[in-house]
């Protein structure tokens, strides 16, 4: 194993691990007020209308795919009796149905970011580089899942790649931090491409406006609708966090 | 059993809004003058009839705001359940865009003084404040006021459903008045039931609605949920922001700097004592028409011994109880049933009362040369002129003309009886006996709504006071937290932002009038 593999597929993984874990504390901590989803709609919101449940459910149903096939090890699924025939036939259609959403999604997400002239006003500098992370990965994904996986236009896997023989025992070796490179290193490069930027989109999540994905509210279906909370004086008496802008700015 | 809470609450008497807008601009420039909430008015003040801002807010078929009754009668979001809100999430259906209040601008001004010499007079251009671009104004937040533009939108009040035939837009038949809003701080907030993430919150001491600005993660539910579309959501920032009630102010007791600045005087602030166990039922009722009667009844009498005797078991403290007492809001909406809640309908239970304006029906008997303030023709003006009280039965009562009525004529009374005693005539008891009222009742009516002192507008208790030392004058430094640079004590000059309150009402007074000398550190002489 090459100097390069050592480093892609065994240490740039923990330091984006660490990069993540470390940020989300630090985001957390320091910028609750920061934590949003900064939502766009009301400057737009006929086309957000479309593009931004494409985008959602479909990226959801991508993380569906990705738990089940990255963590659940073949062995188990040929257990109970699913063959790689039937599991691969499943998960392609249904891996399909998930990157034509996203992609068509954030296709038309991103086109409204451009040329809606309210929208593109209030995207930054990190706003951008996460859509070229995010774009970048979600193409590649798509190109995995359609031209790889269903359409095999390489020739080489014909009935499909199983990266369950590989990907999978990697990324899972990764988590009993006993990681085993070969693995990937067999892996056909776009998938080999995918896994990096995916692990650095990882590593900028804190940054970005991404940290919304850890804020899905499922607490909303158990608590009572109406919230009381006690005025609590000790806040007074604090420093000012980061907060309102003072007037004037 | 009851659960006693107490609850600060307004009360406007329409009668005196004169539409300048003041308590709007001093709010602005209190609360909403930062980047992303350019086009928010915490308070705003609209010409009814029409539309409102945001635009046509009242029409819940479209927005979906406030509560109703499902099929089995049980109280539900009108937006639908709590996985239907969930499942919406990724786009709110029903969140009204920027247009649907206004894009906001500013002029060029620049140009006026900066311009070369040359042939034509410089020009202040308008500018989007959201784009910074050259726009056109085509709306604004305050459109139509004094019925501008009424000819050709005026229909589109979405209150003037059901009424429309009666309603006349012609100059010498329209009729208008004024509706200064800001959020009702309701009992049973459908903004905070419609926060997915748990940021909104009604305040347990004072029943003051607001978001956690760091919980908020800007799912935007709880503009759509608000009927009053009271809850903005800032564009820069993504979270949500409402009217706090002024809580720096209210807590130290000072009235909010909307009332504080009202020229008319027609603001009103106390406090109610109310029974929270019965909130959900009260806004259960089935016909819309109850909920007005409903809504008094949770307001409890804080003169009846039984009450006292909860709201202290209730942990409601000694000078909380006895402000209650001397509340103008409670005296106003409850004792005289003078003050209507806007939209009992959306059962949202709003605690910002409004006094309903007999003056579209003073102006109408004074234009026609009648003497307006005679009892006989009064009432026989009130009944005639349905328009008017048909609107505002349809903004305050759910369509319920006979309540509107009672308080006109209540109103009407107190005017007729005082004249008789402003001109030296014995006062005419069967007035105040026509609608049911002593003559007493009318003075103190009076009193209340045409004297209206500042001391009797205003009876604001200060927060607790042992919990409010540590707001109020206690020089704690903003840097002394622990480990801060300034922990070393409170003798350190006050230096950078000063929290929450910077003056206490009761406390300078207080000081004012001591005989001794209070003590106060030195950091107090700074303010």
């Amino acid at each position: 194993m090459t100097a390069i593999q050592t480093l892609v597929w065994i240490v740039l993984p923990y330091v984006c691990v660490v990069a993540f874990v470390v940020g989300m504390v630090w985001r957390y901590r320091f910028d609750k007020y920061g934590w949003t989803t900064r939502s766009s709609q009301m400057y737009e919101s006929r086309l957000l209308r479309i593009g931004s449940p494409l985008f959602h459910f479909g990226i959801l149903m991508a993380l569906g795919g990705h738990v089940i096939g990255l963590l659940i090890p073949e062995g188990w699924t040929s257990a109970v009796g699913i063959s790689e025939q039937l599991y691969h036939v499943v998960a392609v259609t249904l891996g399909v149905i998930a990157a034509v959403m996203v992609v068509v999604g954030l296709v038309i997400l991103i086109y409204r970011r451009r040329t809606v002239g309210r929208v593109f006003t209030v995207t930054t500098r990190m706003d951008k580089l996460m859509y070229v992370m995010l774009g970048a990965v979600v193409l590649i994904g798509a190109f995995n899942t359609i031209a790889i996986n269903l359409l095999n236009i390489t020739g080489a896997y014909p009935g499909g790649y199983n990266y369950r023989e590989t990907v999978s025992v990697w990324f899972r070796s990764l988590f009993v931090f006993n990681p085993d490179a070969n693995g990937m290193t067999a892996a056909p490069v776009s998938f080999q491409v995918h896994a990096v930027l995916a692990m650095l989109l990882f590593a900028i999540i804190p940054f970005t406006r991404l940290v919304h994905i850890f804020s899905a509210p499922v607490g909303y279906l158990s608590r009572p609708y109406v919230v009381y909370r006690s005025r609590d004086p000790q806040n007074a008496a604090q420093a000012p966090r980061r907060g309102w802008e003072r007037i004037g700015s | 059993m009851t659960r006693i809470m107490a609850q600060v609450g307004m009360v406007m008497n329409l009668d005196k809004c004169i539409g300048c807008h003041t308590c709007s601009v001093t709010c602005k420039q209190t609360w909403t003058n930062r980047r992303g909430v350019e086009y928010v008015w915490f308070n705003n003040v609209e010409t009814r009839p029409g539309q409102g801002y945001p635009r046509r807010y009242e029409d819940q078929e479209r927005w979906k705001g406030g509560w109703q009754l499902n099929r089995r009668g049980a109280l539900r979001l009108k937006s639908g359940g709590r996985l239907k809100r969930l499942a919406s999430i990724f786009s709110n259906p029903k969140l009204p865009g920027l247009d649907d209040y206004y894009e906001p601008w500013t002029y060029d001004y620049d140009t006026l003084i900066s311009a070369p010499p040359m042939d034509t007079v410089p020009v202040a251009r308008p500018k989007s404040m959201i784009t910074g671009k050259d726009m056109e104004i085509r709306w604004g937040a305050n459109w139509d006021d004094d019925l501008g533009g009424a000819t050709e939108n005026g229909h589109k009040d979405p209150m003037l459903k059901g009424i429309e035939d009666q309603v006349s837009f012609e100059f010498e038949k329209a009729f208008m008045f004024y509706l200064p809003r800001i959020c009702e701080h309701c009992l049973n907030p459908s903004c905070v039931a419609s926060c997915p993430s748990g940021a909104m919150y009604k305040r347990s001491e004072d029943g003051i609605v607001l978001v956690d600005q760091d919980m908020c993660r800007g799912w935007r539910m709880c503009v759509s949920g608000c009927p009053y579309k009271k809850v903005y959501f800032n564009h820069r920032t993504g979270k949500a922001e409402k009217c706090t009630l002024c809580y720096p102010r209210i807590e130290v007791g000072q009235p909010t700097v909307c009332s504080e600045t009202c020229v008319g005087r027609l603001r009103y602030l106390g406090l109610f004592l109310y029974d929270a166990d019965k909130v959900l039922a009260a806004a259960s009722v089935e016909n819309e028409q109850d909920l007005y009667e409903a809504q008094l009844d949770l307001l409890l009498d804080p003169n009846d011994p039984d009450v006292i005797e909860q709201a202290r078991r209730d942990g409601i403290a000694e000078d909380w109880i006895e402000a209650a007492q001397k509340s103008p809001v409670y005296a106003l909406a409850k004792k005289y049933r003078l003050a209507l809640p806007l939209h009992p309908e959306y059962r949202t239970m709003p605690m910002v009362w409004y006094i309903p304006p007999l003056s579209p029906v003073v102006d109408a008997l004074a234009n026609t040369g009648h003497d307006a303030e005679d009892q006989g023709i009064l009432f026989a003006a009130i009944e005639a002129m349905r328009i008017p009280i048909g609107y505002l039965a349809n903004l305050m009562t759910a369509g319920d003309v006979a309540v509107v009525d009672g308080v006109l004529r209540r109103l009407a009374a107190m005017r007729s009886y005082m004249r008789d005693i402003n001109l030296g005539r014995d006062p005419d008891e069967s007035i105040a006996q026509s609608v049911g009222l002593e003559g007493e009742d009318l003075y103190e009516m009076y009193r209340l709504l045409a004297i209206a002192k500042y001391e009797h507008r205003y009876v604001i208790p200060a927060a607790h006071r042992e919990a409010a030392e540590a707001l109020e004058e206690t020089p704690g430094c903003s840097l002394d937290y622990d480990g801060g640079p300034g922990m070393q004590g409170a003798h350190v000059d006050r230096k950078g932002p000063i929290p929450v309150s910077i003056e206490s009402f009761h406390l300078a007074k207080q000081r004012a009038s001591a005989d001794q000398h209070a003590g106060l550190p030195e950091a107090g002489g700074e303010r």
